[in-house]
Formats: C-alpha cells, structure tokens, sequence
C-alpha cells in the first residue's frame, strides 16, 4: 500500500550528510515529502524528519540503503508509532482594513499568531501537525495567500526514554 | 619531534601496510611526493590518472588487498573517476588519494579546484575531505576499514596541499576510528541458517547461483565443500568466475545473458537457487519475473539492501558469505550419489556444449579458438584480466577458470580500457603469475598508454588483441536488432599495433593465421622484461552466443543450440 511514511534518522552532525542523504534519494529516484534537519540535544548529533511516499517495499529499501551510509545512526519508522509531530508555517496574507477582523477570528480558532503588521498584509505564524497546517492553508486562501513557507514536519515518539 | 601532513600520511599507509601506489604528480600533492622521494613505499608512475584507479583496482581484485591510488587535484582527480565508479560497481577494495587546493581557497574555483567528494558522492562507499591536521591518521584509518570490510568498495580521501605541507604534532593524531553507525557484520542469525538447512535437504533439484562475494570472502573452498557435501550443481555470475573450478563436474559455468545453456536451463528449472554473494543483476535474471519461476530462493549477502532490492527472495541470511556457508555446511547431512536432475543437467550438457564454428565465412581466426588456445597454453594457470565488449565473453566462456582472482573483469560498469591497466595491477601483486590481458581493438586503444609504464617497470603483461575490426559487441547488436544497420562500429581504420608496441618499447606480434597462435603465445610467455602485444586477426562478424536477448527470459536463449 503507498502511503507517507515519517522517518526518524539519527545522523553524526559533519558537514556534507545532507547533501549525502539528499543525494541517496535523488539517484534511487526516491521521493521526499519532506525533510528537516537540525541537531539534537548532543551537539555532535543531528536528527533528519524525513517524510517519503511509497509501498512497503519500496520504505525498506529507503531505510536499508540510507543505513549503508556511513554518518547515519539510527533509523526509525515512527509512521505506526504514538508521536507528536509539529510543523511550523509563515503566512503572508492580503489584508485591508476590511477583512483584518474576520483573519484575525481565524488566527484565533487555530491558535496561531500574528508577528508582522503591514500596510494591507498580515503575517502569520502557526504550528500544529500536518492537518492543522493543511486546514489553516485552506482558511486563509479566499483572502489572497502572498507568500507561505512551510517548515516540513518534525516529530517525536511519545514516552520511553 | 614533528612531522609534514605527507610524511604522517606515509607512515599510515605503512601502517596499512600498503606496497605500491599507482599515481600521478600534480601541484597539489607536490608535497606528497616530495616525502614519496624518501619513502620505502613503491610508487608507480602510470600514464593517465585512469590507468591508476584501474591499477589499483586490478592489484585488489588479484590479491584481495586494498588498492590504493594517488592524483593531483582538479583534472587528475576528475581523470580517477571512471575508475573509481567501476570498483564501486564491483564493490571492490580501493581508497583513492586525491590532492586538493590549500583549505583557505576552497570554493572559490581556485586553480585546478575540483570538488571531487561531491562528484564522487554516488560512486563511493565513502569519502573524505580533511579540513584539519589533526584528523588526518583517523580518516586514513577509517578509509582503509571501510574500504575493506563488509561490502567492499573505494573510499576518497580529498588531501588539500597545505594540510599535507605544514608541519603537525604527531602526539596531536588520533589513531582511533570513530565511525559510530558503522558495524562490521560478525554474525548471522541461526535461524534463517536452520532453514537455509532444511531447504537445501528437501531441494530435489538445487542450484547454487555464486558470484563476487564469494570471491570477495575468500569463501571458495567453502562454497567447494557446500557442493560437494549434496552434490549441488554450481553456476556463477560473471564475478563469480573462478569460484568454483568449472573444470569440475558439478560446474555449470556462467549463467546470465552469455551464460551457458544449461546454467540458464538449470536455473530456470531449479526447485531450489542457492544465491551466495551475489546482486541478482539484470544480465543474469533476463526478465525478472520469469527468473528461477520454480525455485525457492536462499539469498546470501552482506549487504542487507541487496536483499529483496531486484527480486524477492524466501530465506534471507544477511551474513559474511564465509562464515554463513561455514555454518550451513556443518549441519547438513551429506548426500552424494546422481540422481535424476544428474542426468537432466548431463543431458543439456550434452546437447548444448560450448562451442562455435570451426571456421568462418571470411577466412579469419575464429576468437574463441585464440581463447581456448591461451587456456591450454597456459594450463589455466594465468591471470587473465579483460576489456570490454565480445572478447570479455568469450574470455569468459573459453578458458577454465579453476581458482578465485585469476579472472578479472569490469563487470557492473562494463569500462572499456579496462584491461591493461589491471593487468599491470595484477602483475605487480602477483609477480610470480603470467597475466594476459584479452583485449578488443577498440578498448585497447581507450588506455594503450599503459604499455609504456609496463616498459618502465619491466612487466611481461601480454595483451592479446582479438581483432575483428569492428566495435564487435555493439555491431552484434546493431546485426540482432537494428537490421544490420552498422553505425559508427566500423573500426578498420587502427594503428598497427605490432609497430605501436614497438614504439611504445614493448615486443609486438601479429597473427593472422590459425596454426600461428600457439607458437605466437608460447613465444610472448618468454619474454621476461617487457610488455608483449599480440594482434590476432580475428573473424570479423563472429557473435557471442548463446545469448538471452534484452528483456526476455532467462530459458529463451539465441544460438549455441546447433
Ligand atoms: C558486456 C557485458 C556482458 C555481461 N554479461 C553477463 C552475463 O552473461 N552473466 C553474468 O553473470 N554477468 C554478466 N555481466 C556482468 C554483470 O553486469 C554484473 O556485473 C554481474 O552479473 C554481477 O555479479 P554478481 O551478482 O556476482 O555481483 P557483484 O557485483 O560481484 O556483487 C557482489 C555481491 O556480493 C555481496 N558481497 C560482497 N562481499 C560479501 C561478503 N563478504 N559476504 C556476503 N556477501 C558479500 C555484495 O553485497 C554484492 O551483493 C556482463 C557485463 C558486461 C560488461
Ligand atoms: C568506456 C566505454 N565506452 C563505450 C562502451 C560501450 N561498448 C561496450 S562493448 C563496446 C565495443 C568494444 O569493442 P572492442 O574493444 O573492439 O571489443 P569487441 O566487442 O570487438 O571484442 C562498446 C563500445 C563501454 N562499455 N565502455
Ligand atoms: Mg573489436
């Protein structure tokens, strides 16, 4: 069956692994959904929330092949796991005088916030997991989306260690 | 005490123990070789830094050492590449020094700047670029261990020139690997032995499919004794050749595209496929979903991804080869004695031997006569290295290989140019073996400058030129399957050989006639000092047969059924 799978790896922090890793995927033919790199609470470690789309066959030999890289670690996949997973994204949205009200009750529902006023524009932050973000993306394109980064998905397995 | 970069760079290499480097100077590694002018190190001046990585590469696959190559930054490091990739293909032991510009100037397109790590990226097991002197004996280290264990493969070591110049506290060196997600392979699991066990009893008709990681493992006499234990008949892969004495009776030679009739037969009707070290490549399965349909699959690898990555398999063992078949030989219960898949094979043996026309319509030498004649001149006691293309096959069908590394080949790059180089490689690691080169007219000339650092070192490598004038294997397919339509294959236009040798200090022969060839090599088998060449002319349009055409199943072979 094909379906997103999220991907924990845990890699040494040298220079040159992302590039590694984002070259692994680009000659296999694998495909990201997403990917977020940053360390962890060990500086000489960092850890990869990778999302990747594919039938079970395909998710083995993903993780097999990026095990035979050498800085990788450790590779989980926490797609079946109790997680939390967050993302983040910057919304950029038209806002006149007219409809700042009715954004900001959406800002409100979805407990986002507002960090920057302009003259006719908004922008907005907001974290919460994939369909959160999805949902928040929806509610705010009638108004005129002018500029939105997303930051991928990063992600935990609850309790344990 | 302290030490320059180069000379703590030596000494790791002796730590290594490594006898020879095949290289090449350049501005950047002017440091290097300045401590190589002192060093008890061999060094080897090649002609083309390609020659290099080749020679590296045939001195590891003759000797199962690593190899190791050296070339000067930017167009001597982009010159390893082609034989960087064919080692990775092959999975091969080799780590390739290359100088760098000095760190302060690196991205900024500084002279003979390359970014070799980055290029090599997808054709190494690993690579290195040192930014700080106090990694240097670390990374040496590790390079050597990665190159070395489990599966196989080059690593880089990108060395800029002032990490190599200045002057470093050898007190300052780690010597210790780090490499924390890395895990030498020492066990296997029992229970998928257990079942590799109990299939192997049942089979009534088994095969064992071998290839490159048995040779890699040192595993041949294991696998011998697995065979020989059930009376197992033994096909391997191009890489394979040579792990299985194919002079024995249990032997089926090569399977795969060019394999023989009755390995492909054997395969196809298998009830068990016993695949040791081996990447169920598409030369060998034809169309994948027709491969061993009757079989129960054991597959054998080091390399977890191997497993399920072409072809699903039943029992996996992922394991050193070696230590996998030790396991399995012990608990099996012998059986000997023929039975009816004996006789089945002994039939298809009988009726579609090896062989190929006496004579040919324009008169000329037929190849594989050359072949079979360096087999019997040389009691297959040679190594016999090869280029690409038709003479590879036949190199392959015609002479017995009895024994692992006498047979070296690219195999998964297929690389033209090839051949001479690793026969120099070869040589060198192997001083006491004859090493004959069989070689195409069109290969040949893709790194014939080799000739001359075989002259300079006084190598008696012998290159045995099958002549057809013609780019023979790509002509046989334009002939199958593009209605003879022979684009761009035509190579008559070649130098003369004979006087190209002779030019380049080696002996040159040319033979045109049959009764010629014996005497030609028996007299090339003399030489002592120097480099031989031998220029067969060989039938022009003669075809590598059997073949399994592109896409179709293993069991529908073209030709060899005469
Ligand atoms: C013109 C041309 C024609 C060709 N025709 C054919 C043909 O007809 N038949 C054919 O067979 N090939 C043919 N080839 C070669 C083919 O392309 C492949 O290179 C070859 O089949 C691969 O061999 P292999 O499966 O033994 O794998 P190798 O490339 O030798 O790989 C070795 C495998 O063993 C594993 N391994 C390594 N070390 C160990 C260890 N210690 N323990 C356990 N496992 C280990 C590795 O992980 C890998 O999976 C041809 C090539 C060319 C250029
Ligand atoms: C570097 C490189 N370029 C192109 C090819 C494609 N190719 C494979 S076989 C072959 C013909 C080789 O001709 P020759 O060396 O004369 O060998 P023959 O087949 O005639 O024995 C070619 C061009 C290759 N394998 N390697
Ligand atoms: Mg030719």
């Amino acid at each position: 069956m094909i379906m997103k799978h999220t991907l924990s790896v845990i890699v040494e922090n040298h220079p040159g692994v992302l590039a590694r890793v984002a070259g692994l995927f680009r000659r296999r033919g694998y495909n990201i959904d997403s990917l977020t790199v940053g360390r962890t609470e060990n500086p000489a470690i960092s850890r990869m929330t990778i999302v990747v789309e594919g039938d079970d066959v395909l998710i083995e030999q993903v993780t097999k092949q990026l095990h035979k890289l050498v800085e990788i670690m450790k590779i989980q996949d926490i797609t079946d796991e109790p997680s939390v997973d967050r993302e983040l994204v910057l919304v950029k949205v038209k806002a006149d005088a007219q409809v700042r009200g009715e954004i900001m009750q959406i800002v409100e529902i979805f407990r986002a916030r507002i960090v920057d006023i302009g003259p006719n524009s908004l922008i907005i932050e907001a974290t919460g997991d994939e369909n959160k973000i999805n949902a928040i993306e929806d509610s705010l394109r009638p108004f005129g989306l002018l500029e939105l980064v997303r930051t991928g998905k990063v992600a935990m397995v609850r309790g344990g260690r | 005490m302290t030490m320059k970069g180069a000379e703590v760079l030596l000494h790791c290499l002796q730590e290594e123990e490594v006898e020879v480097i095949f290289g090449y100077p350049g501005g950047a590694v002017l440091p290097i070789y300045d401590a190589l002018y002192a060093s008890d190190i061999k060094h080897v001046l090649v002609r083309h830094e390609q020659g290099a990585a080749h020679a590296a590469d045939g001195y590891a696959r003759a000797t199962g050492k690593v190899g190791v190559c050296l070339a000067t930054s930017g167009p001597g490091a982009t010159n390893l590449v082609t034989g960087i990739a064919t080692a990775y293909m092959d999975s091969i032991p080799m780590v390739a020094f290359t100088g760098q510009v000095p760190t302060p100037l690196i991205g900024r397109d500084a002279f003979q700047e390359a970014d070799i790590t980055g290029i090599t990226l997808p054709i190494t097991k690993h690579n290195y670029l040192v930014q700080h002197s106090r990694d240097l004996a670390r990374v040496v280290k590790e390079a050597f261990h990665l190159a070395r264990t489990n599966r196989p493969g080059p690593v880089v070591v990108d060395l800029p020139r002032d990490i190599m110049a200045r002057e470093v506290d050898p007190s300052e060196q780690q010597a210790e690997i780090g490499l924390k997600g890395y895990r030498v392979v020492r066990n296997c699991n029992m229970g998928q032995v257990l079942l590799a066990v109990n299939a192997i009893e049942k089979a009534e008709r088994p095969v064992i499919y071998a290839g490159g990681g048995v040779i890699g493992s040192d595993a041949s006499e294991t696998l011998q004794e697995l065979a020989l234990k059930r009376d197992i008949p033994v096909t391997t892969t191009l890489m394979g050749v040579g792990c299985f004495p194919e002079t024995h009776h249990l032997s089926l030679g090569m399977l795969g595209m060019h394999g023989t009739r009755y390995a492909n037969y054997a395969v196809s009707e298998s009830d068990l496929l016993i695949a040791v070290g081996v990447r169920f490549d598409d030369r060998v399965t034809g169309k994948i979903s027709s491969f061993a349909p009757h079989a129960r699959v054991i597959h054998i690898d080091i390399d977890a991804a191997e497993i399920g990555k072409n072809y699903g398999v039943d029992i996996p063992i992922v394991g050193n080869v070696k230590q996998v078949l030790e396991e399995i030989v012990i608990r099996l219960q012998p059986r000997e004695g023929r039975c009816e898949w004996h006789h089945t094979i002994d039939r298809w043996k009988e009726q579609f031997p090896l062989v190929y026309p006496e004579s040919y319509e324009d008169g000329r030498i037929p190849p594989q006569f050359v072949v079979e004649q360096i087999y019997q001149v040389t009691e297959g006691e040679a190594i016999i290295t090869t280029e690409v293309g038709q003479n590879q096959m036949w190199a392959a069908q015609f002479y017995k290989y009895t024994r692992p590394r006498r047979f070296i080949t690219s195999g998964g790059l297929g690389t033209m140019g090839f051949g001479l180089p690793a026969a120099i490689g070869a040589r060198i690691g192997c001083p006491h073996l004859p090493v004959i080169n069989i070689a195409g007219d069109g290969s040949i000339q893709m790194n014939i400058q080799e000739l001359c650092t075989a002259v300079e070192q006084r190598l008696p490598v012998i290159t045995c030129i099958l002549n057809n004038h013609y780019l023979g294997m790509v002509r046989q397919w334009q002939q199958l399957f593009f209605n003879g339509r022979y684009s761009y294959t035509d190579m008559s236009q070649q130098p003369d050989f004979v006087k190209l040798a002779e030019a380049f200090g080696a002996v040159g022969i040319r033979v045109k006639k049959a009764e010629d060839v014996v005497p030609a090599i028996e007299e090339a088998l003399t030489v002592t000092d120097r480099p031989v060449v031998i220029d067969f002319w060989v039938t022009r349009e003669a075809n590598v047969f059997p073949m399994v055409p592109p896409g179709e199943s293993l069991y529908n072979m073209l030709g060899g059924d005469e």
